[in-house]
């Protein structure tokens, strides 16, 4: 068994360093980084709201996330656990968002499709990261050496508004695609998937379907 | 009588102790599951988590960024009363969970299903859920907070009793490839199955198989116990580990609650504790002493009682 290899990264990475990146890889950024997720990508790409940061030039590291955190009566911030969200929910928005913001690592729960990565991460130059565990809120949360503004609060609620927070050393994160386009989670499914044969023997399928299983809707489901 | 004011100050150490302490038996469960990991990327994760539990007690900072939905157990003896009365209780219940939501602080994750309002305090209509039970004797009340994950990892089917045993099977491990691929479920974790009960309640026995049993606990059915047996090794020979990558840890434990169904059907459902299982519990009693814990003690023989009365059953059982 060996220690997968450690990598530090600029959350505003240079070209040469995501291509070094490899599948299975861990990173730790430093940094600015913004959570962004659909109340964000709604709120500028639907209702067309100005982007309140310089894009990518302050940061290029979009993080699908919603923090354990307040704001105090004295607007300062307390964060404390950070970990992310699923991020395949977030495949409507994310060409648009990258073509227009320029992020280069997408960060979040794991991971999107090869499809997509082949689409528009691999033409804009960007990998995803995915967080470890899940989650390891503890230790991101010590990865976040200050939250420099937070974005929308009003319009978004905590939970949904943009945070900006300076990394240090924040991770583990885990590499979960490259500049093939390739996917970490899909390579793990296949070999997984030579065993569910057997795993599955002796089992037979309900008595009663359900819609789903077939989307054929003049089917019955007996 | 039992001061409301103790009440609400146990309930908000609870919150505190839910989001930041991973219960012993659950981490236990985590140690040995890393001891025998031999998945290179799986075992790198269930380090990693172990090392995030220290980070979060030395911190005390929430294990997790995802706090889950905030909710509460209460069970009552039979003797106990509240200052107050229930409607006092169900108000400190509520106003301690917006307190540690803030105080923690925890993420205000419960919103309106539609208009996505926030109160950012984790308290809205039917939050946080309030679910109660009895024992027979005692002047204690049980105070039992569980912050699930909400997302993945749940499904419910009705079966039929022609699907029997395989058909269980096949849909115990459908729900676990379907949210164990990418660690949707967020395991290793413990897998609660609701077995029978109307609709409804095979969700509740499913829920409170997961989160209020403690790894290791056997139902006091035998038969149902070697079930639980035979499900947890069926489901760590997958082959799939934490995050769904390569391993043989999936499932930490795996707990069954039965109730009696419609006599046509059997239905069934699926739950998973993720990582990140928070629950605690504390026993306040009528002379103001506070016990605190991490087994629910939920699933009583009172509470798998099958008899009209209880008193028969309990000399039957002498």
């Amino acid at each position: 068994m060996s220690a997968p290899k450690e990598v530090r990264l600029s959350t505003t990475p240079t070209d040469e360093a995501i291509a070094d990146l490899r599948l299975g890889d861990v990173v730790y950024l430093d940094g600015l980084m913004y959570t962004a997720r659909e109340g964000v990508y709604m709120r500028a790409l639907e209702d067309k709201a100005n982007i309140p940061m310089e894009l990518p030039s302050q940061s290029a590291a979009n993080f699908h996330c919603s923090p354990a955190a307040r704001i105090n009566a004295d607007g300062s911030f307390d964060l404390g656990a950070v970990t992310a969200t699923a991020s395949f929910r977030f495949a409507k928005w994310l060409p648009e968002w990258m073509a227009k913001t320029g992020a280069k690592l997408i960060v979040g729960k794991g991971g999107m499709t090869s499809r997509d990565y082949k689409e528009y991460f691999v033409p804009n130059g960007a990998v995803y990261l995915s967080t470890v565990g899940y989650g390891t809120g503890a230790l991101l949360g010590r990865g976040v050496e200050s939250v420099e503004a937070v974005h929308w609060n009003d319009e978004l609620g905590l939970a949904q508004a943009m945070w900006v927070i300076k990394c240090n050393r924040m991770g583990p994160f885990i590499v979960a695609s490259d500049l093939n386009g390739d996917c970490l989670f899909e390579r793990e499914n296949a070999k997984i998937a030579e065993n569910i044969a057997r795993v599955y023997e002796g089992t037979k399928p309900a008595v009663l379907k359900r819609y789903g299983e077939s989307d054929d809707r003049t089917d019955e489901v007996i | 009588m039992i001061p409301i004011k103790l009440i609400q100050d146990t309930a908000e150490t609870l919150m505190d102790k839910a989001a930041i302490e991973i219960p012993q038996d659950y981490l236990d469960g985590l140690q040995e599951a890393a001891r025998t990991e031999d998945g290179d990327l799986s075992s790198f994760v269930l380090k990693a988590m172990l090392e995030n539990y220290e980070a979060a007690k030395e911190d005390r900072r929430a294990m997790c960024g995802d706090t889950g939905v905030p909710r509460w157990f209460v069970k009552m003896g039979n003797d106990a009363s509240v200052e107050g009365g229930m409607i006092a209780l169900e108000a400190a219940l509520r106003r301690a969970t917006a307190n540690a939501t803030n105080g923690v602080p925890l993420r205000p994750n419960r919103v309106h299903p539609l208009w996505r309002t926030d109160h950012n305090n984790n308290v809205g209509i039917g939050a946080p859920e309030i679910e109660y039970g009895f024992e027979p004797e005692g002047a204690w009340i049980d105070l039992i907070t569980v912050h699930k994950g909400g997302l993945f990892g749940t499904d419910y089917r009705m079966l039929f009793p022609s699907d029997g045993t395989q058909g269980i099977k096949r849909f115990y491990l459908d729900s676990l490839m379907a949210f164990g691929k990418r660690g949707l479920a967020c395991q290793p974790a413990i897998i609660g199955i609701g077995l029978g009960g109307s609709k409804d309640i095979c969700m509740t026995l499913g829920k409170r198989a997961s989160t209020l049993r403690v790894v290791g606990s056997r139902n006091s059915d035998p038969r149902i116990a070697e079930m639980e047996d035979e499900f947890k090794e069926l489901g760590n020979s997958i082959g799939m580990g934490a995050m769904g990558f390569v391993g043989k840890n999936m499932v930490i434990d795996c707990n069954i609650e039965v109730g009696y169904c419609h006599t046509g059907g059997m239905p069934m459902s699926v739950h998973a504790f993720c990582l990140s299982s928070r629950r605690a519990v504390a026993r306040i009693h009528s002379d103001g002493r506070v016990e605190h814990r991490t087994d629910p003690d939920w699933f009583t023989p009172y509470q798998r009682r099958e008899t009209i009365d209880w008193e028969p059953q309990q000399e039957a059982a002498e």
